[in-house]
């Protein structure tokens, strides 16, 4: 699944990271961030970079059955029109360029998803390959990671909820931007919490379960 | 114009002295190995004998020879055939036979792309996946690359 980084859960709320505008700009920049991160994170057009089989899942989800429209997430074909681009498939090094091209005619602000392991680290062509780029965060920066090959549609929704959240905190004041990128608390799975010292078999009830699921 | 393969190979066999016959054993195809010297030769003759379709060039790297390997289709003949021609591994170059089968054009450039064979007289003696600035042939047994990594348990 998607994965972005240490989180904490307490703090995914609809309008979340509050917190992170302390000490930054005023009450109407704050304001203003908090509604644009909002907008912006409503309506992410994809620019579809599909490359390899990944492409398949790219367009499965776009469609009926999983239906990305209900995000905000539309896929366009011109990329001067979108927001995020999604890397789906092997990038070659004779491909390279292009993806760069692309990239620079996106407007600002822009983001990166790398969808599937051929994007995030070059995948089953990482040995042996004399034409595979390893890992489109050679080139360009890559916001959310998704792994998988190719990964299921559903952990491609994920990735945009999560690559939301990242949308939202983001501020409007230039600078601020980078800066809190790396301070954004993310929603992952909650910590295992440590299994509790066996106790004797004897002091459990009968009826009771037998084993404590924590 | 009724003829037959068999016909056919017979009188291949009797023109290029350098051509070596080996039936289809039921499982392989006909293979017809050739000098370099005489295979724009037997092409031209296989071409007007009936073998219009060019179905795949390729290449396989022996270390000491490049054998290069042409599969032919002839649907008057109802057969295939296999054409194999060897080059020394050292600057292997041969003669181009897109003059004959148009579909030799690309297929070419994939060997020279890949292996380094120079074709000669080729249209457009160009690489034809890789970048045009790629140093190396890669599918050659003894390419090696500074961005190549190896498998950990093949080294």
């Amino acid at each position: 699944m998607a994965s972005l980084g240490k989180t904490d859960s307490a703090s995914d709320s609809a309008l979340g990271y509050s917190t992170l505008e302390s000490g930054v700009g005023n009450v109407i920049l704050t304001s203003a961030d908090a509604l644009l991160g909002w907008s912006r994170g409503q309506s992410l057009w994809a620019f579809p970079m599909g490359t390899a089989c990944c492409a398949m899942e790219l367009i499965a989800a776009s469609f009926s059955k999983f239906d990305f429209d209900r995000l905000g997430v539309f896929p366009r074909q011109g990329p001067r029109h979108t927001d995020v681009m999604i890397v789906a498939g092997t990038i070659t090094e004779k491909m390279k360029p292009v993806v760069i091209r692309l990239y620079e005619q996106m407007a600002e602000p822009k983001w990166v998803i790398a969808m599937g392991n051929c994007a995030i680290s070059g995948g089953i062509f990482y040995y042996d390959t004399y034409s595979v780029v390893r890992g489109v965060d050679q080139f360009l920066p890559v916001d959310v990671y998704i792994a998988g090959c190719p990964p299921r549609p559903e952990s491609l929704q994920d990735g945009i909820v999560q690559l939301r959240n990242l949308v939202r905190a983001e501020s409007v004041s230039p600078g601020v931007r980078y800066r809190r990128r790396t301070e954004i608390p993310l929603r992952t799975a909650p910590a295992p919490t440590t299994p509790a010292p066996a106790e004797p078999a004897s002091a459990a009830p009968a009826s009771a379960p037998s084993k404590d699921p924590a | 114009m009724t003829t037959t393969f068999a016909a056919t190979m017979a009188s291949i066999a009797e023109k290029f002295k350098s051509a070596v016959l080996a039936d289809s054993d039921g499982v392989a195809d006909a293979c017809i190995r050739v000098e370099r010297e005489e295979l724009l030769g037997l092409a031209t003759e296989l071409a007007a004998k009936g073998f219009d379709q060019l179905e795949m060039v390729t290449a396989v790297d022996y270390r000491d020879r490049i054998g290069l390997i042409y599969r032919l289709v002839s649907a008057t003949l109802s057969a295939s055939l296999v054409v194999r021609c060897d080059l020394p591994a050292e600057q292997p170059r041969v003669v181009s036979l897109a003059g004959i089968w148009p579909a030799a054009d690309s297929q070419e450039r994939e060997v020279l792309d890949l292996f380094g064979v120079a074709f000669d007289g080729h249209p457009c003696p160009k690489r034809i996946f890789l970048p045009d600035d790629f140093c190396g042939h890669p599918l050659r047994k003894d390419f090696e690359s500074p961005t190549l990594i190896r498998r950990p348990d093949l080294i």
